[in-house]
């Protein structure tokens, strides 16, 4: 019996990022090239890495919230009020290990806060985080006063600009929450039982899942994971910035977990390649920014490489070419 | 609507009239405590500028409920706002083009472009969240290529619309912003509730599948939802550079979500099947009047604003989880222990 040829899942958002990174090659031929500079790694790809730590963290986070057929709107704003939180603390005069405490508790808080409407309450994912996504920034803005609270505090601004063996500390962070996170969810049934309640919600629950301490969990999760972000957004400029801090964010986050083989119809869990969507997005703004095409031209640019993607990705190609090989299978 | 059984539609509507009904009390609660901090606020002046104020962003959340009580979302309409403005400013001051032309140049761009993206929800199968995401970049990619700075419109016809509008007594008049908000709302609720068309949109948003099987044309349907939507957004583009007498690329950001705040306000359910456009009209105005407290006000922050939109959404979410056809409502009964028969409860129709 002939078997049936089956892309494999990680094949579309791999060859995606390749594809990206191909043409950044073209575009920028030293694109690959790596550099030790006063004992820090550079070059284009360590550019795209650190660029995209924020987005990386934030959709590490989104990933499990997707998985389980959520959304979490709120990270953007989480990552404000975490940034927020941090520079008030040491703005008042706390250690940098306090005020990163103080910031993942926060962002911890809203996690739980968004899981509870979510899973006890029961609300629409999109529409309980729409929620603090709008509350948010007001909640940051009242942490800071309104104002744009800097700091000077070498060992904080560290996790953004301080290296360990030559590699920048935010590549390190996302390399060890991702490697974490995957170890949590594939050396147990977690991430069986998150993708189960994506899969169908109402079957995972009667198989015996306890679903709301899962959904709650993974919203937490993203939460702290979210927070973890504001903190290295604001150890990177110095300051918590309420208004902008992770504006709109929350949609790049979403995109990188979709371009990585996430559905948003859920039940699908990789953090591998949720990482690999979120590269892929930051390559994309790094290569129509190496390409020297005017400023006002990225935007457009960016949509139309989305949509290359989105079309590679579409189910719909997908079941036409399983089909086609199908039939020449059958010939 | 049409294939549905009849109970189960008297249920919904039930649900939504109760719905409605709470969307109204706090509204009247809102007002009621406007005018009773500032006694003005009763005018018809006041009352007319909240309409004007909010037109566009009406014009963008009737078609956002369309679009939502189908069961998909459009982000790409703040965007196609900018756009629309940006466009006709370019083509009036620039180009010397006659208004009128530039209005109906603008409108089809926008039923175009939200008729391509609902032909790529439907042809891709891919989110709708993902397609109008990269709609919106698209959108607003191209307002930066039109123009990065703001134009200013001057044209006699501008100045002419500008002025036109319906008295209201009292020394206010309804601006002709107010009138295309009011006469969109009545024509949408009744293309919703009175047509074909209407009755596939709630079914698709109901159940897709089911609705497809039922021989509801789900690709024609689709494509229409969402170049409503984008000739409801090219429409609120319109308004506005009628409102700021310009076009500016940077214009409505964000705007999509408070479009979304205000349909889910009004009590459209965000899994789709099931809203109104009355409802959405009555949460553009409670927007409308929170921004309106805090601009009287003038010593609140920006961010009671944001916290209060926060917390009344939250408000709305719940009132509607326990009024509608939800669970809650009764799953709330039971752990109080108190036993009721949902019907019976929430409902006026006799339990069968």
């Amino acid at each position: 019996m002939r078997k049936a040829f089956a892309f494999p899942a990680w094949a579309p958002p791999v060859a995606a990022m390749v594809l990206v990174l191909l043409i950044d090659t073209i575009l920028f031929p030293s694109f690959f090239q790596l550099r030790l500079v006063d004992g820090r790694l550079t070059g284009s790809l360590v550019d795209v890495l650190i660029r995209g730590t924020p987005v990386a963290l934030l959709a590490l986070g989104m990933a499990g919230v997707i998985a389980t057929r959520g959304i979490d709107l709120s990270v953007g704003a989480v990552m404000a009020i975490a940034g927020a939180v941090a520079a008030n603390a040491l703005a008042g005069g706390a250690s940098w290990t306090t005020a990163v405490l103080y910031a993942l508790a926060a962002g911890l808080a809203c996690g739980l806060w968004n899981g509870v409407l979510v899973a006890f309450l029961k609300l629409q994912p999109i529409v309980a985080t729409l929620v603090l996504m709008v509350a948010g920034r007001g909640i940051a803005q009242l942490v800071t006063g309104g104002q744009i609270t800097t700091f000077d505090d070498a060992p904080f601004s560290a996790l953004a600009g301080g290296t360990i063996f030559a590699i920048p500390a935010p590549i390190l962070v996302v390399a060890a929450v991702a490697l974490l996170l995957t170890l949590l969810v594939r050396s147990t049934a977690l991430g069986l039982m998150v993708e189960a309640i994506g899969v169908n919600p109402r079957a995972a629950e009667l198989v015996g899942i306890n679903t709301r301490s899962i959904v709650l969990a993974v919203y937490a999760l993203s939460g702290v994971t979210a927070a973890l972000a504001g903190i290295i957004a604001t150890a990177d400029i110095r300051g918590a910035d309420a208004n902008n801090a992770g504006l709109w964010l929350e949609l790049d986050a979403i995109l990188a977990v979709v371009l990585g083989g996430g559905s948003l119809l859920g039940g699908r869990l990789s953090y591998g390649l949720t990482l690999v969507g979120a590269i892929t997005l930051q390559a994309i703004k790094t290569g129509i920014l190496l390409a020297g095409f005017p400023p006002q031209m990225g935007l457009i640019l960016m949509a139309v490489m989305v949509s290359i993607l989105l079309v590679i990705q579409a189910p719909a190609l997908q079941q036409w070419l399983q089909r086609r090989t199908l039939r020449k299978t059958a010939s | 609507m049409a294939a549905a059984p009849d109970a189960s539609e008297n249920r919904v509507m039930t649900g939504q009239n109760r719905t409605l009904l709470v969307t109204v009390a706090v509204l009247v609660a809102l007002f009621a405590f406007c005018a009773s901090q500032f006694p003005f606020v009763l005018s018809t002046r006041v009352i007319g500028n909240l309409l004007t104020d909010n037109a566009f962003l009406g014009m963008l959340a009737i078609g956002m409920t369309v679009v939502i009580i189908s069961g998909g979302i459009d982000l790409s309409v703040g965007s196609v706002l900018a756009f629309s403005a940006v466009l006709l400013s370019v083509l009036i001051t620039k180009r010397g083009v006659d208004p009128t032309v530039a209005f109906v140049i603008a409108l089809g761009i926008g039923t175009a472009f939200g008729a391509l993206q609902g032909a790529a929800v439907h042809v891709l199968r891919a989110p709708a969240f993902i397609v109008t995401l990269a709609g919106m970049f698209l959108a607003r990619g191209a307002c930066f290529l039109l123009t990065e700075d703001s134009i200013p419109i001057s044209s006699a016809t501008y100045q002419r619309l500008t002025d036109a509008g319906l008295p209201l007594g009292g020394g206010a008049h309804l601006t002709l912003s107010a009138l295309i908000l009011i006469a969109s709302i009545a024509f949408t609720a009744v293309l919703l509730r009175r047509t074909r068309f209407g009755a596939n949109v709630y079914a698709l948003g109901g159940d897709r599948r089911a609705a497809e099987l039922m021989g509801v044309p789900a690709g024609a349907t689709t494509a229409c939802i969402y170049a409503y939507s984008g000739f409801m957004a090219a429409a609120g583009g319109i308004l506005y550079s009628l409102y700021t007498q310009s076009g500016y690329p940077l214009a409505g950001v964000g705007l999509e979500l408070d479009a979304i705040a205000a349909t889910i306000i009004g009590g459209t359910l965000l899994a789709g099947g099931y809203g109104s456009v009355w409802g959405t009209a009555l949460g553009v105005a409670i927007l409308g009047l929170i921004q309106l407290y805090i601009t009287l006000q003038g010593t609140l922050s920006s961010w009671v604003a944001k916290i209060a939109t926060g917390a009344l959404l939250l408000f709305f979410i719940g009132a509607q989880k326990l009024f509608s056809q939800s669970s809650f409502g009764t799953g709330l009964f039971a752990r109080l222990g108190v036993r009721v028969g949902r019907r019976r409860t929430f409902s006026t129709e006799p339990s069968q």
